[in-house]
């Protein structure tokens, strides 16, 4: 048949399959076995592919070496949960309004909301930095939630937008024949139809929000007990003597809550965001 | 909705209360996000603008006309920075496009398995860019890192490699790890865009006797095409922006061979407080990134058009 492969081939196929997996995983594996060996083993040269003295020393250091690195983690997370709240209470109306209703401008406002995707913060920093520090926001977790919600708002809006296109009509359309007010049919009929859609772009905002910290903490933040963990952890790396071993231990610790969150809903998260491409 | 209200006065059901028109609930709907995008990047912008004619820092700031466009343009050393951000740009996206290509069509083959590669492929895009920038400072470390190890054991360099202590060797490192980032999101919508081929169309051309080349040139590729462009100016977007791996791996050095527009506007704005001429630098990247995709968005429409709108 037309799927069938030859053994030859169905080898090929895996052998390219690895070469492409180990070029997106090789990181990951080497921070890992980073991790793993103690710290006077890890400066050897030239080079071991192997050692004998691999142990989990390094996961309970590490919260003596970086004695902030809990609290670090528990930003991230705050960081990207408000940032998350926040950009779905801006995008959740704005969305249903481009899926559904017509209204002046409609397409000219929703090409603005996209061109903010042109600009990241990088190129807005000096005034993010001045209008933050009038409001009196910088140093504060606000100074880092604040531009993180601007940059997903766009992302946000266009992959709920997607999803609620699909929803059948007819529902909201018998409960506004009914007499249901614009706002309690978006609450009460939209919404839960929406859940899942809801779901999937939620999770999305926040690992974009989870991943997109470094830059606002870097530059908005200078207390260290507010910074998240990417800006945490990077403060280390341009000591003298960095204890690689814990900072990868440390690294790999600081994804877990996030590679959780994808691994549980990766199903969803991968059809949901696709959905777009797959339509047009 | 006009057609409801119409068969609503056709049923003759009494008269109900009026609900707000579309038009004033639209926007009262956009109306939130609209506001916050105003303040937090549209007014920054006009800010971004009017920064750039004055000789703003941290002391004060007076109007200095184009002095600041005009010092760039006269300098040789920004022209040479803008030409090495388009490189870094078409080179990293090129690279992307392709593995992602390849990528997709691999995941996308009937063997077993293929559920679970999928999700292999995806890390790098859910972790912070910050921490897998940490892994691949390691990886190109010279004495310790695994690449240099190889190198010295497989005899092709003497001693330990740098990879990012050497103009050239830094510019293509830095090129893999943003290659490496942008990866998973592009073989993952070309991989739904594949799948969302019809299957007949592969059936038919099965049955006339084409090859898998064949169906794979004639078939995949002009029937994803418009994701595949869609998707190369995202990703040219992303990656002429990208800071934060530049930032981490070699902070635009060494001797400036990584510095892009974007990490020279930072060091020059924020590293030296020098507002008004990063304000510069930031309004002609904006500028050149307009540019660069009305020109190809023009270039989309004429694709959209020849392959017609992907299905038919």
């Amino acid at each position: 048949m037309m799927d069938r492969y030859t053994k030859l081939q169905t080898a090929g196929i895996y052998a390219a399959i690895a070469v492409f997996l180990i070029f997106i995983l090789l990181p990951f594996f080497e921070m890992f076995m980073a991790s793993l060996r103690p710290l006077e083993h890890l400066f050897r040269s030239p080079y071991q592919f192997w050692s004998d003295d691999f142990s989990f020393q390094a996961y309970s250091d590490m919260w003596v070496t970086v004695p902030l690195l809990g609290r670090y983690i528990l930003n991230s997370v705050y960081i990207a949960s408000m940032v998350t709240l926040l950009t779905m209470i801006f995008v959740v109306p704005a969305a249903y309004a481009y899926a559904r209703l017509d209204f002046p401008f409609k397409n000219a406002t929703l090409g603005i909301f996209l061109g903010v995707n042109m600009f990241t913060g990088a190129v807005l920093l000096i005034p993010l930095y001045r209008v933050l520090r009038t409001m009196g926001l910088l140093n504060t977790y606000w100074a880092m939630i604040v531009p993180g919600v601007a940059f997903l708002i766009p992302t946000g809006i266009w992959l709920l937008r997607s999803y609620l296109e699909k929803i059948p009509r007819e529902l909201e359309e018998a409960a506004y024949v009914d007499g249901a007010s614009r706002m309690y049919t978006l609450r009460r009929v939209v919404l839960p139809l929406a859940t899942p859609g809801l779901i999937v772009v939620g999770v999305a905002v926040f690992i974009g929000a989870y991943a997109q910290q470094f830059l606002f903490a870097i530059t908005f933040n200078q207390k260290r007990e507010l910074q998240p963990l990417p800006a945490g952890l990077f403060e280390f790396i341009g000591y003298q003597d960095v204890t690689w071993n814990q900072m990868m231990a440390a690294a790999l610790t600081g994804i877990l809550p996030v590679m959780l969150i994808f691994l549980f809903l990766q199903k969803y998260l991968v059809a949901g965001l696709t959905a777009g491409a797959v339509k047009e | 909705m006009t057609d409801i209200a119409h068969s609503a006065e056709l049923s003759r059901k009494p008269a109900r209360k009026r609900t707000m028109p579309e038009s004033v609930f639209g926007w009262l709907l956009i109306g939130p996000a609209m506001i916050f995008i105003a303040v937090i990047v549209a007014w920054p912008l006009a800010e971004t603008i009017r920064l750039s004619f004055t000789d703003a820092s941290l002391g004060g700031e007076t109007y200095v006309g184009f002095a600041n466009y005009q010092e760039l343009l006269e300098s040789r050393r920004f022209n040479q920075t803008v030409v090495r951000t388009f490189y870094w740009m078409f080179l990293s996206v090129a690279l992307k496009m392709v593995i992602g290509l390849i990528g997709a069509t691999l995941l996308n083959a009937a063997v077993p398995g293929r559920a679970l590669f999928r999700v292999l492929v995806m890390p790098p895009w859910v972790i912070p860019i910050a921490i897998g920038m940490i892994g691949w400072l390691w990886l190109y470390n010279g004495y310790f890192g695994v690449l240099s190890g190889a190198m010295m054991s497989l005899g092709i360099t003497d001693g330990p490699f740098e990879f990012l202590a050497h103009k050239q060797s830094a510019f293509y490192s830095a090129v893999v790890a943003d290659v490496w980032v942008g990866t998973p999101m592009v073989t993952l919508f070309f991989l739904a865009a594949m799948q969302g081929v019809p299957k007949d169309l592969y059936e038919a051309a099965y049955v006339d006797g084409a090859s898998r080349w064949y169906r794979f040139r004639r078939i995949t590729i002009p029937q994803i095409m418009p994701v595949i462009v869609s998707m190369a100016l995202l990703s040219a977007i992303f990656t002429f922006n990208s800071f934060e791996i530049i930032w981490i791996l070699t902070e635009g050095g060494p001797r400036g061979a990584t510095t892009t527009l974007i990490v020279d506007t930072y060091k020059v704005a924020i590293g030296n407080f020098k507002f008004g001429e990063g304000s510069a630098r930031a309004v002609i990247i904006v500028f050149l990134l307009g540019v660069f995709s009305l020109i190809y968005l023009f270039f989309l429409n004429k694709v959209n058009r020849y392959y017609g709108s992907g299905k038919s």
